[in-house]
């Protein structure tokens, strides 16, 4: 991080870049519906993240080898769009998106009941529109919505979040600086009614007091994230 | 939210259904059944789809907002041929998976590679579902009352789940359509719609028929569809 050290981005109040405090997450909206020819549709806005996932299916597997004869396959695309960031992104799957695809596809599949649809694939494409920090977590949040909107059976939802450290300062929901220049990035997927964990990933190093402290926030905000899916699923409070 | 209540607790009236989100707690499983939609785990019962919270007797069910048909042996579908070898056809019934009509249950025998002269690719047809492996293809028959090609009128699409709402309480909504628009009307389980007569009949039937289903959805579950 040579050059950077010297960016501060918690004041001695405890006040973020974006006047946020450490355990608060950035504002978020979720609108369902929004690709109306898909089985199922979620957008969710996230600070400045904007994310479209979609549902399709369950449908035939293909290419055959793909098929399961005791469940369905999950078929998640994870893409950035070009125009997503300031640094053009090359068009195609790269390492990056095939990680994410495959651990998104990995923290659904042990939510959704995969075995009442054998030799069956689930589509879901995850689109980034515009990325702030966390596109993981917004990606797999938002295609957990779109699958309940698409009416899969499912046991739960998935809530993700990443909470990380800034100048060994522990915070809650990594904006784009903390996530550039801070040390450390703790996502989780979490099953807001049980509490259950499905997707863990840490980048950078956190002690155990630090990784507790990160884990307690990721917990506190999935009940907020939660609540914003709910309401979104069942229309607002028209 | 149903939080930790009871599973008949928060129902309180008709006008405002309760609706429930996957994963939400139900109740306890001790004195109710787990229905379609519900799935009982460790003693508690949870939601598995995203839609509207029945309770019949003690069976707690969720209709869907939103579902994929997935055949069950009598099912009434119409189908489209999508394909055939020397004696089976496939047929695109709108589940994951073709359903397969052999020529013993089609509607004609045909001599060996005449088999396009009986139903052609493109063709719709009124069947029945025969069989349900557990692998999830079917076997669809021709052989029955009213099981026949399609060869006049038009075939719309709905929601599998909002049939209930477009037959009606004892069949009244589809027959006063069928009166208003002197339309022969077959309602199939897959969701799809055979409508024929004049063509006035025809339009004003499929506006009807959209009209209705956009106001069962507004009424429902407010803006969002």
């Amino acid at each position: 991080m040579g050059g950077y050290g010297d960016v501060q981005c918690i004041d001695e109040n405890g006040i973020r870049l974006d006047g946020r405090k450490i355990d608060e997450v950035r504002p978020m909206s979720i609108e369902v519906g929004v690709v109306p020819v898909a089985d199922g549709s979620a957008r969710m806005k996230w600070g400045l993240n904007d994310v479209i996932a979609a549902v399709y299916g369950p449908m035939e597997a293909h290419p055959r080898k793909i098929q399961r004869q005791d469940r369905a396959v999950l078929d998640v695309r994870y893409n950035m769009a070009p125009f997503s960031t300031t640094d053009r992104i090359r068009p195609g799957f790269n390492r990056r998106s095939r990680e994410i695809s495959k651990v998104t596809a990995e923290a659904l599949e042990s939510v959704v009941l995969t075995e009442l649809y054998p030799r069956s694939k689930i589509r879901v494409e995850i689109e980034i529109i515009c990325a702030e920090a966390g596109t993981r977590c917004a990606g797999i949040t938002a295609a957990s919505v779109a699958l309940a909107h698409a009416g899969i059976p499912m046991t739960d939802l998935v809530v993700s979040v990443a909470s990380g450290k800034v100048h060994d300062v522990v915070v809650c929901d990594l904006n784009k600086e903390e996530d550039n220049y801070g040390e450390a990035d703790l996502p989780m997927g979490i099953l807001p009614n049980t509490g259950e964990l499905v997707f863990l990933q840490m980048d950078g190093d956190l002690s155990p007091q630090q990784f507790q402290e990160a884990w307690d926030y990721n917990m506190g905000a999935a009940k907020v994230i939660h609540e914003v899916m709910v309401e979104a699923l069942k229309g607002g409070d028209e | 939210m149903s939080g930790d209540k009871g599973a008949d607790g928060p129902r309180r009236s008709r006008q405002a259904p309760l609706l429930v989100a996957p994963g939400e707690d139900l109740g306890d499983s001790g004195e109710f059944e787990a229905g379609h939609g519900v799935l009982s785990i460790n003693g508690r019962l949870r939601a598995l789809k995203q839609g509207k919270m029945n309770k019949r007797g003690n069976i707690v069910s969720i209709e869907p907002r939103r579902t994929a048909f997935m055949p069950r042996p009598s099912d009434l579908v119409i189908g489209y041929i999508e394909g055939c070898t020397s004696n089976i056809w496939f047929v695109d019934i709108g589940a994951p998976f073709n359903a397969i009509l052999p020529m013993s249950l089609g509607p004609a025998k045909a001599e060996f590679g005449g088999i396009r002269k009986v139903l052609d690719i493109g063709d719709a047809i009124i069947c029945r579902v025969q069989e349900v492996e557990e692998n999830h293809s079917s076997v669809v028959t021709m052989k029955g009352m009213g099981l026949r090609a399609i060869r006049s009128g038009s075939v719309e699409e709905i929601d599998p789940h909002l049939l209930g709402r477009l037959i009606g309480r004892g069949g009244n909504n589809l027959r006063q359509l069928k009166e208003d628009t002197e339309c022969r009307l077959i309602a199939a389980d897959n969701g799809r719609v055979w409508l024929d007569g004049d063509l006035s009949g025809i339009i004003q039937a499929r506006n009807s028929l959209n009209d209705l289903l956009k106001q069962a959805k507004i009424e429902e579950y407010g803006g969002v569809v």
